[in-house]
């Protein structure tokens, strides 16, 4: 494989990656949003801290991975994309801001009121992140950002029906694989009502993003049509069954109680959606340019993909570490906030 | 309506410089507080560890918790830098973005390893025999120290751009390697990562000269005192030593930089030194000179060339005033710095304790703002310097900017939340510093008693 498709795919596995485990981590806090109040959501709250607390940030640096890349492998797309998203992409970056200070500031808070500002502003902050960065993602498919610099319309790029769309699915998509995962480590922290909750929230959510994703097939049949042919009858057609089937089959999973296996067929479901996008719209990245056109020269690329081969040496065990220690039983594990 | 349009330009512009300036000025205090921070913690745990003394336990726990919060407002102030580069300057990026792609690749992995390595190390301090949970904490000095020095070498790519050949706006060939490794790279580096570790170090001491200001001299403030001191008072002479390094750099590479630096406006031989002084209608007046003492500190020769400002077009010449005074702060504080470092050091030497003297306390309580104010003048120093271009000689900063209007909205969003986020930083950081009791880890159970703090 030529080194531009090699750098495209690695780009593509580390959105996956953030979409899987960041995307979760902002589920939470949409979980956390709709806990309820102060006393009744003290449990679920504590909950998702608990789940999240030691992982969001290793999850987040996949972000950054994926703008790195950008910029590294596809400069003109890149410049491209910021510039003429500049408004949806600004709001995500305060939301980053604002959901990652609050999460820690809350977790080192004794104080209600200030558990309550803080908490708030993760929670906000968790289903607006996503809402934008899925509305750039839209306008991107839509092919609403064409190539220069701030060429594409600054509002219309964003503010469109698939825009809307993929924001959508991306606020839906983060907290149903939070529940599905949340579910799982209510389990093992032994709390049979918070399983109880979560299965079914994930069960509801599930069906939402289930019809949502329908819907967004419909829209995009009109928005962008080209890329809607390639997804329902082109090279992305067998993705688009994955994600299908698995979606279904997590329904039944859940419904089984099967939460370990459901981890899996979620965190597939959503992969089929994002690789089946992929897939349809390669080689073309914007209107008119396609990756052979964009790809930076192969000197950089070579020198970038060797780098990241050997960090993934470094990274990889870390990485199976950090999950490892923390999705062991936790018999001896203490809260750092007891009241 | 074309003067309106340029108008709304410029304010862009200036919108743009102000919100990177402010992002990236808020990041680099944090940053290096993540750079310097865990290793002094490391230190304080390893001598708890070996000496079993309960002070040194309880002021790893803290400083712990501490750098949580810091690491957590670190890596999200740092993605929005990573935003803001194409946000703002997409006209660099989508050109010299595969240039400067490399040291951010690795960088991206030397941070990833950092935030892994913070999660088991925060979050599994009573899942751990300690040494184990002391060897999880020596990836993030070192991934730490490695980001630091990955993201300096693209910024000094930008101040000595090599390893590339444009044709009409196009990249057409690039030397990662090379121009990863430029030669501004190797001084500015270090300078930074000495940098990181004097602002931790007076930082973290200065929180203890106020409590013992205060009254409270026991022995957990003293050590809370002594040990990021003394790892400040050590880099410290080392940093002045490479800061000369530095400046030689900078003479070699970006002379109108250096005359900015200097207050020089005239390509000359014997060149004095220049100390305060004020640029009024392109001449520095009312300046101390030392003869020879630029030609002498540039260049180890009295009589050597300085080259001027006048060398290049008024519109390629930074900001002299901000420039100057910048440096001079930076050098002034750095030295005085140095004197509270050979005042521990002697004191210490003499009658193996803290200077006794209520001005030692007083200074040190200064110092962590000093160090900061420092750091921040230094910055601005090599940045502001480089103006107008963005990338020095090649790209000014008005081509790299988005042209796109509304900009300074932007600014405007971006500073409230940067106020808001620093209220709430430091609101937090006072907290956890009176929090009692501190959650310990089991295997030190005995610090939950410990009842001076």
């Amino acid at each position: 494989m030529p080194l531009p498709e090699i750098m495209l795919a690695v780009l593509w596995v580390g959105l996956t990656a953030y979409v899987l485990f960041g995307g979760a981590d902002f589920g939470g806090g949409i979980w956390d949003l709709l806990a309820g109040g102060a006393a009744k959501g003290r449990r679920q709250r504590a909950l998702v801290e608990h789940s999240i607390g030691p992982v969001w940030e290793a999850n987040h640096v996949w972000l950054i991975f994926v703008i790195v890349l950008m910029w590294t492998g596809i400069p003109s797309v890149f410049a491209a994309i910021a510039s003429t998203l500049y408004i949806p992409l600004t709001l995500a970056a305060l939301g980053i801001i604002a959901r990652g200070a609050a999460f820690a500031f809350r977790k080192v808070s004794t104080e209600l009121w200030q558990q309550r500002l803080f908490g708030a502003t993760f929670a906000f902050s968790s289903v607006a992140t996503p809402f934008f960065l899925g509305t750039a993602a839209g306008a991107i498919a839509s092919g609403r950002v064409p190539p220069g610099i701030a060429k594409g319309d600054l509002v219309g790029s964003w503010v469109n029906p698939t825009s809307l769309a993929a924001g959508a699915l991306a606020v839906g998509t983060a907290a149903y694989l939070a529940a599905v995962y949340l579910t799982r480590d209510a389990q093992r922290a032994g709390d049979a009502d918070l399983v109880h909750a979560f299965r079914r929230r994930a069960l509801g959510c599930g069906a939402v993003v289930g019809v949502l994703s329908a819907a967004g097939l419909l829209v995009l049949r009109a928005d962008a049509p080209a890329l809607f042919a390639e997804i329902t009858s082109g090279r992305a057609l067998p993705l688009l069954v994955l994600s299908v089937v698995a979606g279904l089959a997590s329904l039944v999973l859940l419904w089984r109680r099967a939460y370990l296996a459901v981890r899996v067929t979620a965190a597939l479901a959503v992969t089929g959606l994002l690789w089946g996008w992929g897939v349809g719209q390669y080689p073309s990245l914007l209107p008119g340019v396609s990756l052979a056109d964009a790809a930076a020269t192969d000197a950089v690329l070579a020198a970038s993909l060797g780098s990241l081969a050997v960090g993934a040496v470094l990274l990889l065990p870390s990485l199976w570490w950090l999950y490892a220690t923390f999705q062991r039983d936790r018999v001896a594990a203490r809260s750092d906030r007891e009241p | 309506m074309i003067i309106h349009v340029v108008d709304a330009a410029v304010a862009d512009l200036g919108a743009a410089r102000m919100q990177m300036a402010l992002s990236l000025g808020w990041h680099i205090v944090v940053a290096c507080l993540g750079v310097g921070m865990p290793a002094i913690t490391l230190l304080a745990e390893w001598r708890g560890h070996r000496t079993g003394d309960v002070h040194y336990r309880l002021l790893a726990r803290r400083w712990a918790r501490a750098m949580g919060v810091l690491f957590a407002v670190g890596a999200v102030s740092g993605t929005i830098l990573s935003f803001e580069m194409g946000l703002l300057w997409p006209g660099l990026m989508g050109v010299y973005g595969e240039v400067i792609g490399l040291p951010f690749s690795l960088e991206g992995i030397a941070f990833f390893i950092e935030a892994i390595f913070l999660g088991i190390y925060l979050y599994a301090w009573d899942r751990m025999p300690p040494t184990a949970h002391l060897l999880s904490g020596i990836p993030i000095v070192l991934a730490g120290v490695a980001s630091a020095f990955f993201v300096v070498c693209a910024n000094a790519w930008m101040q000595q751009p090599v390893g590339f050949r444009a044709e009409k706006g196009r990249i057409v060939a690039v030397d990662p390697w090379a121009a990863m490794f430029n030669p501004s790279a190797p001084a500015m580096t270090v300078h930074m990562i000495l940098a990181a570790f004097m602002v931790a170090g007076f930082l973290m001491a200065s929180v203890y000269a106020v409590a013992m200001l205060r009254g409270r001299r026991d022995r957990y403030h003293r050590l809370g005192l002594l040990l990021p001191m003394t790892v400040a008072a050590i880099v410290t002479p080392v940093q002045i030593g490479v800061g000369d390094w530095a400046a030689h750099t900078v003479a070699d590479n970006q002379p109108i930089k250096l005359a900015a630096m200097e207050g020089v406006f005239e390509t000359a031989r014997g060149v004095p030194l220049h100390l305060g002084g004020i640029e009024i209608d392109g001449e520095l007046r009312y300046a101390l000179e030392i003869p020879y003492g630029l030609s002498l500190l540039a260049h180890w020769d009295p009589n050597a060339e300085i080259r001027g400002l006048n060398e290049v077009p008024p519109a390629d010449r930074p900001p002299v005033n901000v420039v100057h005074w910048a440096f001079q702060i930076m050098v002034g504080l750095g030295l005085a710095l140095l004197v509270l470092a050979v005042w521990l050091a002697l004191s210490w030497k003499r009658r193996r304790d803290l200077p006794s003297s209520p001005w030692f306390l007083r200074a040190t309580a200064w110092s962590g703002v000093a160090a900061v104010v420092a750091l921040e003048a230094g910055w601005i120093v090599t940045e502001v310097g480089r103006q107008p271009w963005i990338v020095y000689r090649v790209m000014r900063t008005s081509e790299a900017v988005n042209p796109a209007p509304g900009l300074v909205y932007g600014f405007v969003l971006v500073t409230a939340v940067y106020v808001a986020l620093t209220v709430a930083t430091v609101y937090v950081l006072r907290r956890l510093a009176r929090d009692v009791p501190v959650p310990i880890a089991p295997q030190e159970r005995d610090v939950t008693d410990y009842k001076v703090v």
